[in-house]
């Protein structure tokens, strides 16, 4: 892989994070983390979506009027989480339950039109790709990040195997100001990281 | 003649933080005092550990995460942790409290930009943090034990608020000599209106409290709770039962008074006051829970910085467009 390659793909677990970084999907964010496994499913299912959308919309970024750009990248996008809300409505039946509307609305997910927009649309299918699947790991990481501290304080369990149980629980993590409360805090996490290493970059 | 120039300010205040803060701590004592006579010594205990504890992680915090190295202690983490001790059950375990205290101290008070800067005051947000998190040992009410030296073998019981909401006016066991000394199941600090009194007279005669929030905030729970008393008495409870039960002393004399959480006008005073008092109020009378000061406080806390937008005094000179 060459140098190009590999920075548009490694950009999107901490430099450029799409949740904690750009703040961009926010709501299956704060909607989905309530556990492990929600944040690790609602990821993959963007993830799935962003990247057959990045490589399709390359393919056509030359044909596509610029006018109706976005309609035509909304309708590629609405067919593609068609197909995954489908597929987990056939395999993942209990994930597609509780995410639940959540699916359907990663047609109007802010990851993907922005990838489709600022990137997918000027860029190769190669590069696309590459971009989508960082960005939608990146994506995925985050998520399930935040439902496994969720879940852990809130509930005492990660991933459904139970840690600590009912012995400590924060009940506020499980409930909306929770979701809210971990999100600022890995945000600044991030923007500490991205500070240091700024000034690491300048040092050198 | 030598004419010696100077920056401004050039009119100084003796005052500084930890005088403040000093005296906010003295005229807390009685409360505490009360409350190690209501419930035992670990009420008391509660309220030391907060003080400790908050001390500590404020000087961990400034020196550590926000390095700043002339950092000196000045007293306002020990008043918040005091302050949120004040407004738990004597039923919270101790590390619940340090949990709190660090999510008062850190996200309420720290992550906004440390004192001053906070637009939520920090112990009232620490409770209703810890309200949320830990319902079940946020509300569990003591029996006053009425001495010095109980720790354990204390009688649960609801709060008066509480019974009034579940059953009715009539129920309600304690009478308002009750209420206003203090003989009666609550939080931490808030039970005795006499001792909250005495505390607080000491802070306005020592200038550190303007009388413009409590009176506007007691005043529109009085009037309020008059109209629907006269709707409902056996539902909604007289005015005086309102006045001395619940926090709404230790809230309108000591939180909603917060120099940093509430607005700078006597105009934006007033205003913030009767908000306070009509959140209270419907809180108690139609929400989920029994007691509403707390949550009604951080809700005007919020509106602050419109309120002093709104009332913003016109400077001298200048002609209303």
């Amino acid at each position: 892989m060459s140098s190009r390659s590999w920075k548009e793909f490694s950009k999107g677990f901490v430099l450029e994070n799409p949740t904690f970084v750009q703040a961009l999907g926010m709501c299956p964010t704060l909607a989905t983390t309530t556990n492990a496994k929600n944040g690790f499913g609602m990821g993959l299912a963007a993830t799935a979506v962003l990247v057959m959308s990045n490589v399709v919309i390359s393919l056509i970024r030359k044909t596509v009027p610029e006018k109706i750009r976005i309609p035509i990248f909304i309708t590629i996008i609405a067919s593609f989480v068609t197909i995954v809300d489908l597929l987990m409505h056939a395999y993942v039946y209990d994930l597609w339950k509780t995410l639940g509307l959540f699916i359907p609305l990663i047609v109007v997910n802010c990851i993907i039109m922005g990838r489709a927009e600022a990137f997918a649309s000027k860029n190769n299918v190669w590069h696309s790709f590459l971009d989508g699947l960082g960005m939608g790991l990146g994506f995925t990481a985050s998520l399930t990040l935040l439902g496994s501290i969720r879940e852990l304080l809130g509930n005492g369990t990660l991933f459904d195997i139970t840690i600590w149980g009912k012995a400590f629980n924060v009940f506020i993590m499980i409930l909306p100001p929770g979701a809210y409360l971990t999100l600022g805090l890995l945000a600044a996490l991030f923007a500490f990281i991205g500070m240091k290493r700024k000034e690491r970059g300048n040092n050198k | 003649m030598k004419l010696i120039t100077g920056n401004a300010p050039h009119l100084r205040s003796k005052d500084t933080t930890s005088k403040i803060m000093t005296d906010v701590i003295i005229a807390l004592i009685p409360a505490l005092i009360g409350a190690w006579y209501f419930f035992g010594f670990y009420a008391f205990f509660l309220a030391i550990l907060g003080a400790l504890v908050g001390e500590l992680f404020e000087l961990f915090i400034m020196r550590y995460l926000r390095k700043d190295k002339n950092f000196v202690p000045n007293g306002s983490a020990a008043v918040t942790g005091i302050l949120l001790a004040m407004n738990v059950s004597p039923a919270t375990p101790w590390w619940i409290m340090i949990i709190g205290l660090i999510f008062a101290l850190g996200i309420a008070k720290h992550a906004f930009g440390g004192l001053g800067m906070n637009i939520f005051n920090p112990a009232l947000a620490g409770r209703a943090f810890l309200l949320v998190s830990f319902p079940v040992h946020m509300t569990t009410w003591y029996k006053p034990a009425l001495s010095f030296s109980k720790w354990v073998d204390i009688q649960t019981t609801a709060t008066p608020l509480a019974i009034l909401k579940e059953k009715g006016f009539s129920h309600i066991n304690v009478s308002y000599g009750d209420l206003f000394f203090g003989n009666r199941a609550g939080s931490i600090g808030e039970t005795s209106v006499l001792l909250l009194l005495i505390g607080f007279i000491y802070l306005v005669v020592k200038g550190r409290i303007k009388l413009m929030i409590p009176l506007t905030y007691v005043g529109t729970v009085f009037l309020m709770s008059s109209i629907f008393y006269f709707a409902n008495p056996e539902r909604f409870g007289t005015p005086l039962f309102h006045i001395l039960s619940g926090g709404l002393m230790l809230g309108a004399l000591f939180m909603a008074t917060d120099m940093v959480t509430s607005p700078m006008t006597p105009r934006g005073q007033a205003i913030f006051g009767v908000g306070c008092g009509v959140m209270t109020l419907l809180i108690r009378y139609f929400a989920g829970y029994p007691e509403g000061v707390s949550l009604s406080i951080l809700l005007m806390n919020g509106f602050v910085p419109l309120i002093d937008r709104f009332t913003q005094p016109r400077i001298f000179g200048e002609v209303k467009s």
